[in-house]
């Protein structure tokens, strides 16, 4: 049986960078203990000298040349930006956020 | 029109070819019940009648100078909101994204456009492709066009429904532990998803980069096959896009089984199984067995196994693809002081629960620490799934199964997440051990909610699993069902 | 610093490094949008570039190719299958909230970079290197007071990552490290290696034992350090500071440091406690990276002379001392030029003259005319027949450094301006002892003062058949027919 913390909810939730309720920290609490509990039937599987498998089709990474194609116009490329300013996204300050996170 | 639009999208390509009708009254003909119909189905996010309309315009102008538009001429397809389409928003119906416009087409939305297709909107869907009901959809339910208080199932719900409604010829979907497979089962389609890798994921937003696949719904075994050859083969964009040529596939529905070897596995035959679920597949099975298959029992040991594996993998990949959903460059942005909590507050705001839970997941089996308990467990695992399958291939030619352990569900019924995760537990497997493998309408229950079994074949052997299904297509005696809401007459529209 | 060289006796600093190097490909690690430098902010993107939805990355061979490279030239492992992998953090300049790096199977291990050791007593020693692995760039974010600007022009720019085994002895080192690996990155063709574009930055880790001591000490990161004259300040400075901490009875806090190298110290960027949990995951939209035979046979035949080959080669084949070779190597135009010297000449016994030439003069020149090697209005050809003009007693050395200095202006060659300006030098016997004998007719004083015991007038007679000759007279020649004649 897998338990949670809160504070280990609240540490997740901090790396994953999502603001978080206290309900919906309860409930992740909850929730996520019960998934996990269920995938502990894993562990009784025996998996010594089995290569883990990201993709179940076999492949080699296929290269591309080294060819230029044109880029998006600036424009393009920050239509969709909710802040921007002369050509260049913009946030709040992140060395002051750094010091604080 | 009501006949019109019922017709396959083959007939309906021959037909514009041949000017009998125009590709400008077809695309009218499905946008009117759209406009008639939809708002009590939910299955569009976005209808987008301009666009449409101007295309088929110039489609029927092309035939007019004597142009070959391409297989799908004129042919109305919607795509489910996961699919990016330059100039017309892409939400994967979530917040986050809400008004993105992208900038660039998906491969698979530009092969359908040089085939000749007149897109007509975006698909309703779980957020993300998060879910197996719909009704994770940021923006509005969707229900199920044969009984309106029931799901239709999910992630590509709106595809499924908008297909059996006849709002579109056919669509496209995705499928990453089911999503495409299990909707078209619950409401009375044909759905496909491929060989891992057959169908380009560049411009499918990413939800589990290793599982995911693009694949059609369609009326018909015909028309899945027609569209599946249209967006399939290689493309340089995706780096696991399998260096082969589409494959044909448009005959394989009337090829016939006669000696194929079809394989049921055993540890699917389970007692929570629905008895009229159980009976349809029995009931399939014996349809190929008169037609000269041979039916054999086969094992999966790993089946039980194939959720755990599944809910490890898919929300690691998840977290990681949904860690640009960060308010910089598109969609949502919650302004505030400092840049982490800009990252916080928008993230929060802009993701529903599921995809906040699979996150939550991904991230808790990602950390250090953990890594080899979850994330390497999981995929040493999944290889034993895969071994499964190839040994189980060594016997059969296809694997007859369930798609869902049960008909269409109530609105609302699955609150627990794990119970909703089960609603996948026939589908899961094939995602995992990347094989094709289709969704095919075989029964009705006794409720008058459709039953589709499943077929999954060999790596890169779509053809078979076509083959398969198009013979229990033939025989099923399920084919002219159609929902009695979407047989209704429509007004004018709104 | 000497400050720090009275401490040295007891404190032994311990320095690794990683070492971003930016290869020089035309497109993207994993997008085919342009690299450049100096382009208005956010002209060279792409979907992939700005993290899209539903956009993929595809690896470009150059930067394959280019590591392969590396990994050659540092005698690495290297693996026929390694992989890339996702790095998570969150930070406006990585616009997919992860970095495509490679974690637990990069393409190169095992390898190492051999440096000259500074000082009176350097000596050669080998820096071996832990690994060498591909990864992708991030953009650049520039700091006003209440905003941060992004430009992603450089996200996706192809990196090697070059990390050594903590094994150098002094910040003199590790700036020696670090142009050994410029160099040797730029004679590879795989970096243009220029610091001042960030082409290749630096970080490290320094921790101080006292002498004899097998543990190392507790270690702190130094990020951010991007020329080789602040790769040694900064090292230098944090050595002396945990030095100081220590001797006052201190501990050092494992922590990253941020070099300000306008401010000429470090401050605290976070410490252990706060370090990111990067949850390092296979990248499934990147099967593995395969290195097969073909690739490895066309880089290999491909793989020019190595500097450190070549400082072997200067040595042995032309007897240079290893000092005087190691400048020359610096660029490898420069030890081009050398060997194109020496084959114009004809005779490796003068390319110890030659290289000497080109230390002293031609460097000289170029710096000063502020031209480049491959700029030089003086070519191998120019020098070796310079060198063949003083060693055939053509022209004196003394001449020869005008004659050089007007082949440097007009580009004409030795010959053309040792006619032209009649330079030639007059070493015949008769035609010097003939001017002699009227130059001592002249000035019959001062032979008689001569003969008297005024030795010192031996110089004024010299300086006579000199003026006379205007120059040109063979000063070995001269001497000798003037002690006959006043003999
Ligand atoms: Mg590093
Ligand atoms: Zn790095």
């Amino acid at each position: 049986m897998v338990r949670l913390t809160r504070d280990e909810v609240l540490e997740l939730a901090h790396l994953a960078r999502l603001a978080l309720t206290d309900d919906e920290v309860e409930r992740l609490r909850g929730e996520l203990a019960q998934i996990l509990t269920h995938m502990e039937a894993l562990s009784t599987v025996n998996t010594v000298g089995v290569a883990p498998m990201t993709h179940a089709v076999p492949m080699d990474l296929r290269l591309r040349p080294d060819e230029v194609a044109p880029s998006l116009m600036p424009e393009v490329a920050l239509a969709a930006a909710p802040d921007k300013v002369d050509g260049q996204f913009r946030v709040p300050n992140i060395i002051k956020t750094q010091a604080e996170s | 029109m009501i006949d019109l639009v019922w017709q396959s999208a083959a007939e309906l390509a021959r037909r514009v070819k041949a000017k009998e009708i125009s590709a400008v009254d077809l695309s009218r003909a499905y946008l009117d019940r759209i406009a008639a119909l939809d708002p009590k189905l939910g299955t569009f996010l976005r209808v987008d009648k301009s666009a449409a309309i101007r295309r088929a315009v110039e489609i029927d102008g092309q035939l007019a100078k004597g142009e070959d538009v391409g297989p799908l001429a004129g042919v109305p397809i919607a795509l489910k909101d996961v699919l990016v389409t330059e100039g017309l928003a892409t939400t994967a119906a979530s917040r986050i994204l809400g008004g993105w416009i992208p900038p660039y087409d998906g491969t698979v939305v530009a092969r359908l456009r040089a085939a000749g297709a007149v897109i007509l909107g975006k698909l309703n869907c779980d957020e993300f492709a998060m879910g197996s009901s719909n009704e994770n959809s940021a923006y509005k339910p969707c229900k199920n066009p044969w009984d309106l208080t029931r799901t239709p199932g999910g992630s590509s719900g709106g595809s499924a429904a908008a297909v059996a409604a006849a709002f579109c010829a056919a669509s496209l979907g995705t499928d990453t532990g089911g999503s495409i497979r299990q909707p078209a089962a619950m409401c009375g389609v044909v759905g496909v998803k491929p060989t891992y890798g057959r169908v380009s994921r560049y411009g499918v937003v990413a939800f589990a980069s290793s599982l995911d696949q693009v694949g059609p719904l369609a009326r018909s075994v015909e028309d899945a096959a027609l569209l599946l050859e249209v967006i399939s083969g290689f493309d340089p964009r995706d780096s696991t896009s399998i260096q082969e040529p589409a494959p044909k596939l448009r005959d394989a529905h009337k090829a016939g089984v006669a000696g194929l070897k079809i394989g049921l596995p055993v540890e699917y035959r389970s007692d929570d199984l629905d008895p009229e679920i159980a009976a349809a597949v029995a009931r399939a099975a014996d349809m190929l067995r008169d037609a000269g298959a041979a039916v054999v029992d086969v094992s999966l040991p790993h089946t039980r196994y194939a959720l755990p594996v599944y809910y490890i993998l898919a929300p690691a990949e998840a977290s990681s693809n949904l860690a640009r959903y960060d308010g910089v460059r598109y969609g949502l942005r919650k302004p505030a002081d400092a840049l982490i909590d800009v990252y916080k507050t928008t993230r929060g705001a802009g993701f529903g629960a599921e995809v906040k839970r699979r996150i939550m997941l991904g991230t808790y089996t990602l950390r250090s620490g953990y890594y080899d308990a979850y994330y390497k467990k999981a995929q040493q695992v999944r290889a034993l799934i895969k071994r499964d399958f190839d040994a189980a291939f060594a016997s059969c030619d296809a694997i007859l199964a369930p798609v869902t352990p049960t008909p269409a569900f109530e609105l609302g019924a699955k609150s627990n997440p794990i119970d909703m995760y089960l609603a996948d537990v026939f589908t899961l497997s094939c995602n995992l051990a990347g094989l094709p493998g289709a969704s095919v309408p075989a029964a009705m229950s006794g409720k008058g909610l459709p039953i589709g079994v499943q077929i999954m074949g060999k790596p890169l052997d779509e053809h078979t699993v076509l083959r398969v299904a198009g013979h229990i297509e033939a025989n099923a005696g399920v084919r002219d069902h159609k929902p009695a809401f979407a047989t209704q007459p429509i007004g004018a529209p709104a | 610093m000497s400050e720090l060289a009275d401490f040295m006796d007891i404190w032994e600093p311990v320095i690794g490094l990683e070492v971003h190097v930016q290869l020089a490909t035309h497109s993207k690690a994993f997008s085919s949008s342009g690299v450049a430098f100096g382009k208005p902010p956010n002209e060279l993107t792409d979907p992939v570039v700005l993290g899209l939805p539903g956009a993929l990355p595809v690896f470009n061979k150059a930067a394959l190719e280019a590591a392969v490279r590396l990994g050659i030239a540092t005698s690495s492992k290297i693996r026929a299958r390694s992989r890339f992998a996702r790095k998570h953090y969150f930070y406006p300049d990585s616009p997919k909230g992860y970095q495509i790096t490679q974690a637990d199977e990069p393409i190169c291990e095992d390898g190492a970079i051999e440096i000259l050791t500074p000082g009176p007593e350097g000596g050669r020693k080998k820096i071996r290197l832990i690994r060498i692995h591909l990864e992708e760039d991030a953009g650049k974010s520039t700091h006003a007071a209440n905003a941060s600007l992004v430009d992603l022009n450089r996200c996706g720019v192809p990196l090697c990552e070059v990390v050594t085994h903590p094994e150098l002895g002094s910040a003199e080192e590790a700036a020696e490290l670090m142009r050994s690996l410029n160099r040797l990155a730029r004679y590879l063709g795989v970096s243009e290696g220029d610091m001042e574009k960030g082409q290749m930055r630096c970080d490290a880790n320094v921790s101080v034992r006292r002498r004899g001591e097998d543990r190392l000490g507790t270690r702190t990161e130094l990020k951010n350090i991007n020329s080789f004259r602040f790769v040694q300040k900064a090292i230098e400075h944090e050595i002396l500071r945990q030095i100081r901490i220590l001797e006052e009875g201190g501990t050092i806090v494992q922590e990253t440091r941020l070099w300000d190298a306008d401010k000429g110290a470090s401050f605290t960027m976070r410490t252990k406690e706060e370090a990111n949990d990067y949850r390092y995951l296979p990248d499934p939209d990147l099967p593995p990276l395969v290195v097969d035979g073909p690739t490895m046979a066309a880089v290999m035949r491909s793989m020019p002379e190595l500097p450190m080959q070549k400082l072997d080669r200067f040595g042995r084949d032309y007897g240079l001392r290893e000092q005087e070779a190691y400048q020359l190597i610096g660029e490898r135009a420069l030890a081009d030029f050398l060997d194109e010297s020496v084959r114009a000449h004809g005779n490796p016994a003068s390319a110890r003259t030659i290289a000497t030439w080109i230390a002293n003069e031609l460097l000289g020149a170029l710096n000063a005319a502020g031209k480049t090697i491959a700029q030089s209005p003086v070519t191998p050809t120019h020098l070796a027949r310079l060198v063949q003009l003083i060693e055939s007693d053509t022209i004196s050395g003394k001449m020869a450094k005008d004659v050089f200095d007007k082949s440097f202006t007009t580009g004409a060659m030795p010959d053309q301006i040792v006619e032209a300006e009649g330079l030639r030098q007059l070493s015949d016997p008769m035609e010097i002892e003939r001017i002699a004998r009227a130059v001592l007719a002249a000035n019959e004083r001062q032979v008689a003062a001569f003969k008297a015991g005024k030795d010192s007038l031996f110089g004024f007679f010299v300086g006579q058949v000199m003026r006379e000759t205007g120059g040109r007279a063979n000063p070995q020649v001269t001497s000798d027919v003037l002690r006959r004649l006043l003999s």
